[in-house]
């Protein structure tokens, strides 16, 4: 009780002091002004610099990151082109070798079209020409036939024997 | 869990192996001393734990004189006592009288004094070696060890505490804020060191530095607004009729802002050596080892760490106070929700 009694009343504990005061305020102004020009110009001045180098590293890595992603962009649009390109290269190369290989085919089609033709023609040629000759033989035949009848001349045997002869003389003839 | 259980008992064995001693020690001495009427020689025997625990106490001879000793070690005075080594008294200064204003004031060097100059040489020491860093380091480098951890208080004074406050124009009061801050932070935790005492503990000093925070208040306001809106401002913005009333209400608000400040910090410093003190001599009042060893020295140092809290709290709450003041003088009307929108990011 007494102890708390003294502190409470103690009136010194607020007493004021203007030698304390003034000192204070010396003190203060004085390291103020020190601190001022020895420690808050350079910390401060650090510590925005480091701030305004931090800001313009994000800035730097954000931009970057952009081109990189422009770029990755061109390049994959560059690789599509490139594929797309080759893609119709090869269709291309595809369809040129089938409609060669159906040119080919076309044409030696044709060819041997032509070539049987051509045969055809000349077969049909020959046949028609043996046909000729057998005829005038045949014709050559009937004349020389009717000129042997009419040189021995109206006698029946005669005429038989000779048409025998003939007919045996073209048996044997043909044979 | 298991590692608890297995410790616990045996950290508790090793306490009272090294309680024992002294608490039989101390039985022996309440016996004799009150035999023999009197507890000089327990108080004595007490005496250099108790300059362990705090700077300055002495060995009080009888229980009455506790609040004595308390004042005694609270208050300032033009003496440096260095118990038991001795004491070393100050010199007695004044202005002389030819001297216009101040003329014949005494300026006493006194404990407090003393230590405000420790306080500011340990601070141009610490900050002419961070500072001399700073110049030498370049952008690139990360600062480390003293310059590292004053940058930390550094920033967060600049960031959370005067750009959050004061907003545009908030590096103007920086180096203010940042000294005051320093100032009381090294004048509070150099009063907790042995042989210390506490200068913010001195109704004086935390009157001079509100005084300060006064006057950068008050000339960030005119800056701000100039002296038309200075007065404008003390008008509150209410009809021309309310004046008569809002006018000395503004008025003693403007004085009500440093007086909070004086008291907060030097009823916050003091009360905290008081109740060390306090606890300490509830062993000398009751002559007891035993309440010494459970009660006044546990509870002394509890108080102490939290006293090491208190102090970067006070320092903070100085400087936040001001901030805060220097923000509010110098906000405009139609920016209040900008600035507002801004402190809240």
């Amino acid at each position: 009780m007494l102890t708390s009694g003294i502190i409470l009343l103690a009136g010194s504990l607020l007493s004021p002091n203007p030698g304390l005061i003034f000192w204070t305020a010396v003190t203060f102004v004085i390291v103020l002004l020190i601190l001022k020009k020895i420690a808050w110009g350079p910390i401060l001045g650090a510590l925005e610099e480091r701030e305004k180098g931090i800001q313009s590293s994000i800035d730097r890595a954000h931009q970057a990151k952009d081109e990189s992603e422009a770029i990755l962009r061109k390049n994959r649009e560059l690789l599509a082109k490139a594929d797309a390109e080759s893609d119709r290269i090869i269709r291309e190369g595809k369809d040129y070798a089938e409609k060669l290989r159906a040119d080919f085919t076309d044409k030696a089609q044709a060819e041997a079209k032509k070539m049987i033709a051509s045969a055809k023609d000349e077969i049909e040629q020959e046949k028609r020409r043996a046909l000729d000759v057998l005829r005038n033989e045949v014709a050559d035949l009937a004349v020389k036939g009717a000129e042997k009848i009419i040189k021995t001349a109206l006698d029946a045997d005669m005429q038989k024997k000779i048409v025998d002869s003939m007919i045996q003389d073209l048996s044997t003839k043909r044979n | 869990m298991k590692r608890l259980r297995v410790t616990k008992p045996k950290a508790i064995i090793k306490v009272f192996a090294v309680l024992l001693p002294l608490i039989l020690c101390g039985f022996g001495v309440a016996s004799a001393s009150s035999e023999h009427s009197s507890g000089v020689s327990g108080n004595v025997a007490a005496a250099p734990a108790v300059e362990v625990a705090h700077g300055g106490a002495e060995a009080a001879p009888e229980e009455e004189k506790a609040g004595d000793v308390i004042m005694h070690h609270i208050l300032d005075k033009g003496v440096l006592t260095f118990e038991p080594f001795g004491e070393v008294s100050l010199p007695h200064l004044s202005i002389p009288a030819s001297v216009p204003v101040l003329g014949g004031l005494d300026i006493s060097v006194t404990k407090h004094v003393v230590m405000l100059w420790l306080v500011s040489a340990a601070l141009l020491i610490v900050f002419s070696i961070v500072g001399g860093k700073y110049k030498t380091m370049n952008s690139r480098q990360a600062p480390k060890g003293l310059a590292n951890a004053m940058e930390a208080l550094v920033e967060f004074i600049r960031l959370d505490v005067a750009k959050s406050n004061i907003g545009h124009g908030y590096e103007k009061h920086l180096p203010y804020l940042l000294t005051i801050f320093f100032f009381i932070l090294f004048c509070n935790l150099l009063g907790l060191i042995p042989y210390g005492a506490t200068a913010t503990g001195n109704v004086n000093v935390t009157l001079t530095l509100s005084i300060f925070t006064f006057f950068v208040t008050q000339i960030a306001a005119f800056r701000a607004h100039g002296v038309k809106g200075y007065l404008q401002h003390l008008t509150a913005g209410t009809h021309w009729s309310l004046w008569i009333i809002m006018v000395p209400i503004e008025i003693i608000g403007q004085f009500t802002k440093p007086f909070a400040l004086t008291v907060r910090l030097f009823a916050n410093m003091t009360a905290g050596h008081i109740i060390i003190l306090s606890l300490i001599f509830i062993s000398f009042i009751l002559k007891s080892y035993i309440v010494a060893v459970a009660v006044s020295v546990p509870f002394a140092i509890f108080i102490y760490l939290l006293e090491l809290f208190v102090a970067f709290l006070q320092a903070f709450v100085f400087t936040m106070l001001s901030a805060l003041f220097i923000g509010l003088a110098t906000a405009h009307e139609g920016h209040d929700e900008h600035e507002a929108a801004v402190a809240h990011h």
